[in-house]
């Protein structure tokens, strides 16, 4: 075991991990962050994706252990239901899920896309989340959401 | 008359038709979700299986007191611990009399009949140390012949997969017009034909790859028992697991939680379930199990699977005569709940939009050693519509002919609905020249043949060709009639009812299941018209068999046009319960009333008026209402369909082809689909867009490959390509509306269309761009290799690669658009 200090969605944890445990694990079973889920064992898909000190990474190819003394943002922490983060407000509004398996993941990635190119082209979208899968939606509405929310975040920096 | 006028332009803008944001997304998009893994209960055990690593075998020998003995380990259970409560997965269709069902245990006592196959089970305080023990597991296996390719397995003197049996065929199916008497006699039929085309076409096992792995809890609570499941068929599975295992039905409880997707795939009876019940049974703990990707790909069902040898029979003018269809239908080793029936479903769709006069259709069901296959997106009906497309194209080309002239003067005409068919269905409504127009305008249809001219001419080494696919499909599942004279186990009706609330808001209770589709919002659209309530008021419930008791799920293309058309006929109950409610406190006459925008009113009194929300408070309180009639205007209704509902369209694909280097790009897809009235269009297009992409990835992209000694190659998302958003175009996509004259909303039916009209089209664009050059087939998935190998080595681009080697089908990275992609910003190594 071995003891790891993390802040997770804004609160700090203090917690014994074996050396295996992947981070995603950890957050899902040890601190109940059941919003990021686990969808292949080849890091492949992207359901995972989580923010980790700013950027996304896929929670099932980092350790907990490797966590320690950063920050970790989930989709339980980007937002609320009252004040929806600008990605997940457009994933909502063009439609980008279906069932909402791929859709954690696929917030996360898009914010980290946008946050390295404001203003990706259509292109630059899809090869932006080829690292996230989703069975349902054949992604033009992701792309479409994606869109829409680079709109608004651009819009907003520049009234800022 | 001004009260009246600014009545009307005050009055809720009808909710059928809006393209409603989803009531569900709120928890999804914020990670407020309840997939089943989320559920954690109070001292509770986890499984791991001990999955075979080998095709065939027999179990010699199984140790499991190592794994006893490790940390943590509550229990290791074999197939011998479990065999006489096991029973048998239920296979609830055998299409034929003499159906052949050798049975499917659970988990495996003597022998293994493909890899993946369960042979044990450790039970574990964490997850962990479950898994971490099966290793510890040690099986002896004898090996058997694997029995893996159809043509083979249904020679003389085949290896077996059940040695018990006389062969490997399951059944023989066959439905022939001329004998059903909706259509002449087919052998004649092609005797008399001036032109004959036969092709023998394959369609591909597929794996259903929905996003949320597979998983399962069960509670035990005295004698009653408690399993959330990330299942479609919570209803369907508490009748069958209650017939297998003998825990009665009324002391079992199924919830469907949140379930992120299904596409057939989690259409199931599923051995997992079965053990994990019977474990909570057995050791009176909770268990969860969930499964990784690779046990998903290799051990829940394929799709798909067949060998198709389709003959074409017309005269020299390009008129069909005769269809007849021959069909190698893998089954894999054992029957799953419809694995022999969807084949046999699709029988009924190998004669399309066309008029044939003649058809015959037969089928073996052939056992293999892989695991079972059964239903995925479209079930049956992908693969006729595919084997009736591709050959269309092929008797085009025999002829000389347009291949859109070809189709138009066999399809169906629009005065001509309803249509019998050849195969004994009532197409009820389309017009398959209007969509096809709409589609040849959305495409840019004359511009793209101009330069696919030009490319052919100057020898450009990108070709381009166009593809079409003309389609339709049999939804909204099914008239219980039907589905008894086709032998299936169940009836194809659908429940709803409706609670009204003291305070106004309203419960629907449903007894489809979503996961992914959008209920919760369309059933708020159709209720809030039908009551005239707020869309906000209405809460829609569902999944769970205790909550909504009576359901037949969702799967077919049904969830709308059965399920939506309960909802709306119990709508129709309330409204019928509240009237006479209403007439006694406005002490009216019931015939005088007025029901509009949710309101009651007595025709010529202005002012007299009550709510249907106000009646709900006014039963609740029950003070004072009618003598002769309960207090309450709760309903519930089953709807059962008389006839199926026939969506149609027109898909069209511009392909460009590579023919230095065989890769495939799509240049443009356009289709125009005719789903019936639109409830939620946003919701309709998501449901194409997705259907599309399952398509194409057929076409393109997904195959289940099983090398010589039946080991799944493709058991990883490395390797089994789901396509990502850049592997996949942007899609142009518009409808026609021909309402459904089977029920009252008008809708056919959406969620397959997509992935049934699309794969041909794709495969026959591809074959347009390098016909010239002598291609007439091209194996799906059409894999750079594959195309290359056909344009420049002739035959069909051969089998494919095994894995491992360097050509072995694109990396996900060489996406469609024929460039390699930068790594995606989370280091994208796919
Ligand atoms: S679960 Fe992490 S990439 Fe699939
Ligand atoms: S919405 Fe279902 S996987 Fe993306």
């Amino acid at each position: 075991m071995t003891s790891i200090n993390v802040r997770v969605d804004g609160a700090s944890y203090s917690d014994d991990v074996e050396p295996r445990t992947l981070l995603v694990h950890y957050l899902r079973e040890q601190l109940g962050k059941v919003g990021t889920v686990v969808g292949c064992d080849t890091s492949n898909c992207g359901a995972c994706t989580v923010h980790l000190d700013g950027n996304a990474v896929k929670s099932c190819t980092v350790f907990a252990v490797q966590a320690d003394g950063s920050e970790v943002t989930t989709i339980e922490g980007v937002g609320s239901a009252d004040a929806l983060h600008p990605v997940q407000k457009a994933f909502h509004e063009m439609h980008g899920l279906q069932c909402g398996f791929c859709t954690p993941g696929m917030i996360m990635a898009s914010i980290d896309l946008l946050q390295e190119n404001p203003s990706p082209s259509e292109t630059e979208i899809r090869e932006g989340i080829e690292g996230n899968l989703c069975r349902c939606t054949g992604y033009q509405n992701i792309v479409r959401a994606v869109q829409q929310a680079a709109g608004e975040l651009s819009g907003s920096a520049g009234q800022a | 008359m001004t009260v009246t006028e600014d009545a009307a332009t005050l009055a809720p803008a009808k909710e059928v038709g809006q393209p409603r944001r989803r009531k569900e997304d709120a928890r999804l998009i914020t990670g407020r979700t309840t997939w089943t893994d989320n559920m954690v209960l109070n001292g509770m055990l986890h499984l791991a299986v001990v999955r075979s690593p080998v095709a065939h075998a027999r179990i010699t020998g199984v140790d499991v007191s190592a794994a006893q003995q490790a940390p943590n380990v509550v229990a290791v259970l074999t197939g011998r611990d479990l065999a006489a409560e096991q029973g048998s997965i239920p296979c609830a269709w055998p299409v034929t009399a003499d159906m052949v069902n050798p049975g499917h245990p659970s988990i495996a006592v003597d022998q293994v009949n493909h890899v993946g196959e369960a042979v044990a089970i450790v039970v574990g305080r964490t997850k962990a140390a479950a898994t971490d023990a099966v290793e510890l597991v040690d099986i002896d296996y004898e090996l058997l012949p694997p029995v893996l390719d159809m043509e083979t397995a249904v020679q003389d003197g085949a290896d077996l997969v059940h040695d018990e049996l006389e062969s490997n065929t399951s059944y023989h199916f066959v439905f022939d017009a001329g004998e059903a008497g909706t259509g002449v006699d087919t052998e004649q039929a092609f005797a008399d034909a001036e032109v004959v085309v036969s092709r023998r076409l394959v369609q591909q096992r597929l794996i259903p790859a929905f996003m949320e792995p597979r998983s399962v809890v069960v509670q035990p609570q005295g004698d009653n028992f408690t399993m959330w499941s990330a299942t479609q068929i919570p209803h369907v599975l508490r009748v069958m697991l209650a017939m297998v295992t003998g825990v009665p039905e009324h002391k079992l409880r199924i919830i469907a939680p949140d379930v992120g997707g299904g596409f057939g795939g989690k259409l199931q009876v599923n051995p997992e379930e079965v053990l994990a019940l019977l474990v909570a049974r057995r050791l009176g703990k909770p268990v969860k199990w969930t499964e990784t990707r690779s046990e998903s790909l290799m051990a829940a069902h394929h799709g798909r699977g067949q060998v198709q040898f389709i003959d074409i029979a017309s005269d020299r003018q390009g008129n069909v005569k005769g269809l007849r269809v021959r069909l190698l239908a893998d089954m894999g080793a054992y029957l799953r709940l419809i694995t022999p029936g969807v084949p046999a479903l699709g029988a009924f769709m190998f004669p399309g939009i066309y008029k044939f006069p003649a058809y015959r259709f037969e089928c073996d069901g052939v056992f293999t050693n892989k695991v079972p296959t059964d239903a995925y997106r479209g079930a049956g009906r992908p693969e006729a519509t595919f084997a009736i497309e591709r050959i269309m194209d092929e008797l085009a080309v025999e002829l000389d002919m347009d291949p859109l002239e070809l189709r138009r003067k066999n399809w169906i005409g629009a005065e001509e609905f309803p249509f019998t068919t050849v195969a004994g269905l009532e197409y009820d409504s389309g017009d398959y020249e209007q969509a096809t127009q709409k589609a040849l305008d959305l495409l840019g249809y004359d511009e793209l043949r101009a330069e696919q001219k030009r490319r052919r001419e100057s020898n450009d080494p990108v070709q381009l060709g166009i593809g079409f696919s003309t389609f339709t499909e049999m939804c909204g599942l099914a008239p219980s009639r039907v589905l008894g004279s086709l032998s299936y186990g169940a009836g194809g009706w659908e429940s709803a009812s409706i609670r009204m609330l003291p305070t106004g808001k309203v419960e629907v209770v449903t007894g489809s299941t979503p996961h992914g589709q959008g209920h919760e919002t369309a059933w708020s659209q159709l209720v809030a018209d039908q009551l005239g309530v707020p869309f906000e008021d209405v809460e829609v419930l569902h999944g769970d068999t205790a909550v909504s008791p009576r359901g037949m799920d969702t799967y077919g293309s049904r969830s709308l046009v059965v399920g939506g058309t309960a909802v709306v006929k119990a709508a129709e109950k309330v409204v019928a319960k509240a009237r006479k409610v209403a007439a006694h406190l406005l002490e009216a006459s019931e015939d005088d009333l007025e029901f509009a925008d949710g309101k009651f009113s007595v025709r010529g009194t202005p002012g007299a008026a009550v709510g249907i929300q106000e009646i709900a408070l006014a039963v609740f309180a029950a003070h004072n209402y009618p003598e002769d009639v309960e207090p309450s205007i709760d309903a519930e209704a089953t709807f059962d369909p008389v006839n199926f509902s026939f969506p149609h369209g027109t898909h069209l694909c511009a392909m460009e082809v590579d023919t230095d280097t065989g890769m495939v790009k799509i240049r443009k897809y356009a289709c125009v689909d005719d789903v019936g009235t639109v409830v939620n269009p946003l919701i309709v297009e998501g449901q194409i867009h997705g259907g599309l992409a399952q398509g194409i990835a057929q076409a393109l992209y997904e195959e289940a490959v099983y090398d010589a000694d039946g080991n799944l190659t493709t058991g990883s998302f490395v390797d089994y390509l789901v396509p990502s958003a850049a592997d996949l175009p942007h899609f142009d996509t518009a409808n026609t509306v021909h309402v459904a004259p089977g029920n009252p909303i008008g809708a056919k039916g959406v969620g397959e269309a997509g992935c049934i009209a699309s794969t041909p089209a794709v495969v026959n664009a591809a074959l347009d761009a390098v016909r010239h050059l002598g291609v007439s087939d091209i194996l799906m998935p059409l894999t750079p290799e594959r195309v290359w190998r056909a344009i420049h080595e002739g035959g069909d681009g051969g089998a494919r690669a095994a894995a491992g080697t360097n050509a072995y089908g694109g990396a996900q990275t060489e996406s469609t658009a024929g460039v390699s992609t930068p790594q995606s910003s989370l280091g994208g190594d796919r």
